[in-house]
């Protein structure tokens, strides 16, 4: 066995030797197209805004007027305030809803489901994500929003929209920032439970025997011992969950109502800054209203990659620490 | 002072039976070592002393153990009950990882609706001092438990499952995964404990039965129906095990001729 | 010490808690299965041998030119896809608007079909993963077989952010580099978007099932002498490559369903066009401007088209799962 030289590589042998470094080459060099494409796509964006940023500086974020169009009597301005409220609000109503939720599943999936039911049920919760988010617009205005309105916004609004400004009527088309925030907590359920099950799978068995062993029942030991030991890699699904959030845009502006009026009520149409870009960026008016759209575009990037930065910190800094943990 | 009495006890992980039924009785304030080779269902047994068999999916058990005079398997127990009365160590050492030293300790306690800051300390320092862990671990308490060595791991675990105050203690391979040091405290420490509690400890080391044992049962495994089933093959004062065994089975297991 | 008071509510909370996991799971499942029903039910309102065949029809002509076979009412304009097609202008043959016309036009069904939708969506998303294939597969290559570079780190971290980013930002990167470089909207314009969201898709699913071949065949091929690469590209690729296949199919089925870099990039089209430098239709496009139609007609349009979307989908997914089970192996 020993002296048997495989002859088909002793003969081609420095070909194939060579044909090392082309696979090297071309798979890091692909490789580094997929860093390339995220420094572009910064550097793109960083210089379109430029324009506006250079003008306006952190005002387009903050200011509270979004007048793209010059009249006679003003020039034009850009604060995309209105959007960046409806966004970060729509986003923290979401979370709001959507994550006790999803740690809720997370845990029973990982913790309590019989087996056999485990995987199926896991599907179905990850089937929610590849919804394409312009049908959940689709359903939300034809189906969930008529339904929300009945069933919580009109009498909600009746009842205490005299005294909780937020509740306040009336409704009109019935689309608005808590409706928004709604359909999106169902958006966002499964990219948290899924992350927080896996999370939990990860934390090792001595954890929950050594709870059980002291009299703990059984949610006990999932509260006080499992879910503690994972919180990191929980709080890592939450942030990631906010991310998928800031940056829908489909189903936020078909159901928030693209208004740019800040109105005090989650009941009032109000806009968020995708669906500002969305609806205005390929009519801009102006370069300037261009590069200030780019801005706000430019900023919901770099909130996201900050997001996913620290959520996957967060994740990997678990993972690690339990892989290598008893 | 409290004896346990097993009877007819048998484990099955779901259709499969993993010990042949057990008689044992266990003597109040003694050690027992469960000792005998691999697969012979000595966990096994150990884990159905205190209902933690049950928590693998699909496993259960037949008979009965009377722990004193209540049965632990009858029909309305609670096992999360009966596990403040028999306690457990388990092999591998464990810090409950998001808590202090203290809260290690009074996690059982704390589980129990014991509150009172005065109460707590006077059971964490005796759970500490019964596992010959307080001297060293007094001033830092509200450390991490993960900061300990292996040893002092195992004696934190000792004292989490003594703070709940139980009569009987329950030892998994206890000192399998520590080095010899750390092997001779927690012997010493079992050696101390059975005058106040009685004491069961699995091993897969004869030598450590034969130190610190006052009774030893021998499980071995028998192939002769098909599937692997472990069976109680003899049991019996300590000594008298390992000089004169009864069984032949367990003359060849002691000289090292099996397992 | 038994305190009686303390075990019963422990008891109590403890039964309280687990339910309350099986109800947030149905808060999942619940609004999934009305989704899934809602489509399917509304949706197949829409179809109709016609709902497949043909192309858009406006609901206020009587009249209904025949675009298929490319006879145009009117002269297509790659400008203005929706010149002399619109309601602003209305087409040449719109009837006299009394009141009762009118309410004739808001109250007749779904007229015309989506079948520019449904080859646009194939072809801008097709070659959209022709963009992403190439780059998506080696660098997932990289990552398996070099996973421990720091480089592969700065990789894989690249294609999290490429996967976390909002799909609008896809679509301003192409518009601002593309369509107002070329001062047109186009197919090709898309698929660049859809490819930067479909690139880290095949990324990771690349490189999870090359992890899960196992290290004894790179050995056994290392061990008879073979190069690395030789061994990659006939033992390692062949065994993991079932699994790179689902992870084209579920990057296909997310460039499909995506609305927002299309709106930017496409602008979309009332016919059937192949060209790939000017605009094309898209499932998504379709659905999101007639859900926003006021015509209830257009309306059963959109169900329509989310239903045929919904289906590309669920069937892409369901074969993903089905695929990867019967490997049996457990992959996320």
């Amino acid at each position: 066995m020993a002296n048997q030289q495989p002859t088909s590589w002793s003969s081609g042998k420095s070909l194939l030797r060579h044909g090392d470094v082309p696979f090297r080459v071309s798979t890091v060099t692909l490789a580094s197209f997929v860093v390339a494409l995220v420094v572009l796509i910064g550097a793109i964006m960083f210089a379109a805004s430029a324009e506006a940023r250079q003008a306006f500086g952190l005002d387009v974020l903050t200011g509270q007027e979004w007048n793209p169009v010059e009249t006679d009597l003003s020039p034009p301005t850009f604060g995309a305030w209105p959007a960046v409220r409806g966004t970060l609000l729509s986003a923290l109503i979401a979370i709001f809803i959507a994550a006790p939720l999803a740690i809720g599943i997370g845990i029973f999936l990982a913790e309590l489901c019989p087996p056999r039911l485990a995987v199926p049920l896991s599907f179905l919760v990850e089937l929610l994500a590849a919804i394409p988010s312009v049908i959940y617009g689709v359903w939300g205005v034809f189906v969930f929003v008529p339904f929300f309105n009945t069933v919580f916004s009109e009498p909600v609004s009746q009842a205490i929209g005299g005294v909780v400004p937020q509740f306040a009527g009336p409704i009109a088309t019935g689309r608005g920032v808590l409706v928004t925030g709604v359909v999106m907590a169902i958006m966002i359920l499964p990219t948290i439970a899924s992350l927080t099950r896996d999370v939990l799978r990860l934390v090792p068995n001595t954890q929950r025997e050594a709870m059980l062993a002291v009299g703990a029942t059984r949610w006990e030991m999932i509260w006080l011992a499992v879910v503690p030991y994972a919180q990191a890699g929980i709080l890592g699904a939450i942030m990631l969950g906010i991310g998928r959030a800031l940056g829908e845009t489909m189903a936020a502006t078909m159901l928030i109502g693209n208004s740019q009026r800040i109105n005090e009520s989650w009941f009032a149409p109000a806009t968020t800054a995708a669906s500002l870009v969305a609806n205005e960026l390929t009519n801009s008016v102006s370069p300037l209203h261009e590069s200030a759209l780019i801005t706000v575009a430019l900023a919901l990037f770099g909130i996201t990659l900050l997001l996913n930065l620290g959520a996957r910190l967060l994740i990997w800094y678990v993972e690690r620490g339990m892989r290598g943990g008893h | 002072m409290t004896a346990m009495y097993l009877s007819q006890l048998t484990p099955f992980y779901g259709s499969r039976q993993a010990v042949k039924p057990v008689d044992m009785h266990i003597r109040a304030n003694t050690v027992t070592a469960i000792i005998g080779p691999s697969g012979c269902g000595k966990s096994t047994v150990l884990r159905c002393l205190n209902r933690m068999h049950e928590t693998i999916q699909g496993a259960y058990a037949t008979g009965s153990v009377r722990l004193g005079d209540a049965d632990i398997y009858a029909p309305d127990t609670d096992p999360t009950l009966i596990r403040r009365q028999v306690g457990m160590v388990f092999q591998q050492p464990v810090a409950l990882r998001t808590r202090n030293i203290y809260e290690n300790v009074a996690v059982g306690l704390r589980l129990q609706g014991m509150n009172r800051k005065a109460d707590l300390d006077a059971a964490v320092e005796t759970a500490l001092r019964q596992a010959t862990l307080w001297d060293e671990v007094k001033d830092v308490l509200s450390k991490s438990g993960m900061a300990l060595s292996g040893g002092q791991q195992q004696r934190l675990a000792i004292a989490r499952a003594l703070a709940t105050n139980p009569s009987v203690l329950l030892l998994d391979e206890p000192a399998s995964a520590l080095d010899p040091i750390a092997t001779a405290s927690i012997e010493e420490l079992v050696t101390q404990l059975k005058k106040e509690i009685t004491i069961v400890i699995v091993t897969h080391s004869m030598q450590q039965a034969a130190r610190i044992s006052d009774e030893t049962a021998v499980f071995m495994v028998d192939t002769s129906a098909g599937d692997a089933i472990g069976e109680l093959v003899e049991m019996g004062d300590t000594t008298q095990i390992f000089t004169q065994p009864a069984d032949a089975r367990t003359e060849s297991y002691i000289s090292g001729k099996v397992g | 010490m038994h305190n009686t008071r303390n075990y019963t509510w422990r008891k109590l909370v403890d039964r309280l808690m687990r339910g309350a996991t099986v109800a947030a799971t149905g808060c999942a499942i619940i609004p999934l299965l009305a989704i899934i029903i809602y489509v399917m039910t509304l949706g197949a309102a829409a179809l109709s041998p016609q709902f497949f065949t043909d192309v858009y029809q406006s609901p206020e002509a009587s009249s209904t030119p025949d675009t298929t076979t490319g006879e145009p009412a009117a002269e297509f304009n790659p400008d203005d896809p929706f010149a002399g097609i619109g309601i602003e202008e209305g087409s040449g043959d719109t009837p006299a608007t009394s009141a009762e016309a009118e309410a004739a036009i808001y109250a007749a069904g779904p007229k015309g079909g989506v079948l520019h939708g449904i080859l646009g969506t194939l072809v801008i998303t097709g070659v959209g993963l022709l963009f992403a294939l190439p780059i998506g597969i080696f660098a997932g290559i990289y990552l398996s077989e070099y996973r421990h570079e720091r480089f592969a780190t700065i990789v894989r971290f690249c294609s999290d952010v490429l996967s976390g980013a909002p799909s609008i930002v896809a679509g301003v990167v192409i518009y601002v580099a593309v369509v107002t470089q070329v001062k047109q909207f186009s197919a090709v314009a898309g698929s660049l978007a859809l490819a930067l969201l479909m690139v880290p898709v095949i990324t990771r699913t690349t490189e999870e099932m090359l992890k899960l071949v196992p290290e004894s065949m790179r050995e056994a091929a290392r061990g008879l002498g073979a190069p690395t690469w030789y061994s990659s590209f006939t033992v390692v690729i062949p065994a993991a490559l079932p699994g790179i296949v689902t992870g084209v199919m579920l990057a296909f089925a997310r460039g499909a369903g995506e609305t927002a870099p299309l709106i930017l990039t496409v602008l979309g089209s009332n016919v059937i066009s192949m060209d790939l430098f000017e605009p094309m239709a898209a499932l998504p496009l379709l659905t999101y401007r007639y859900t926003e139609s006021p015509y209830p007609g257009e309306n059963t349009l959109a169900w329509g088209a989310a239903f045929v979307l919904m289906m590309l989908v669920l069937v892409m997914n369901i074969l993903v799962r089905v695929a990867t089970r019967r490997r049996g192996g457990a992959s996320r």
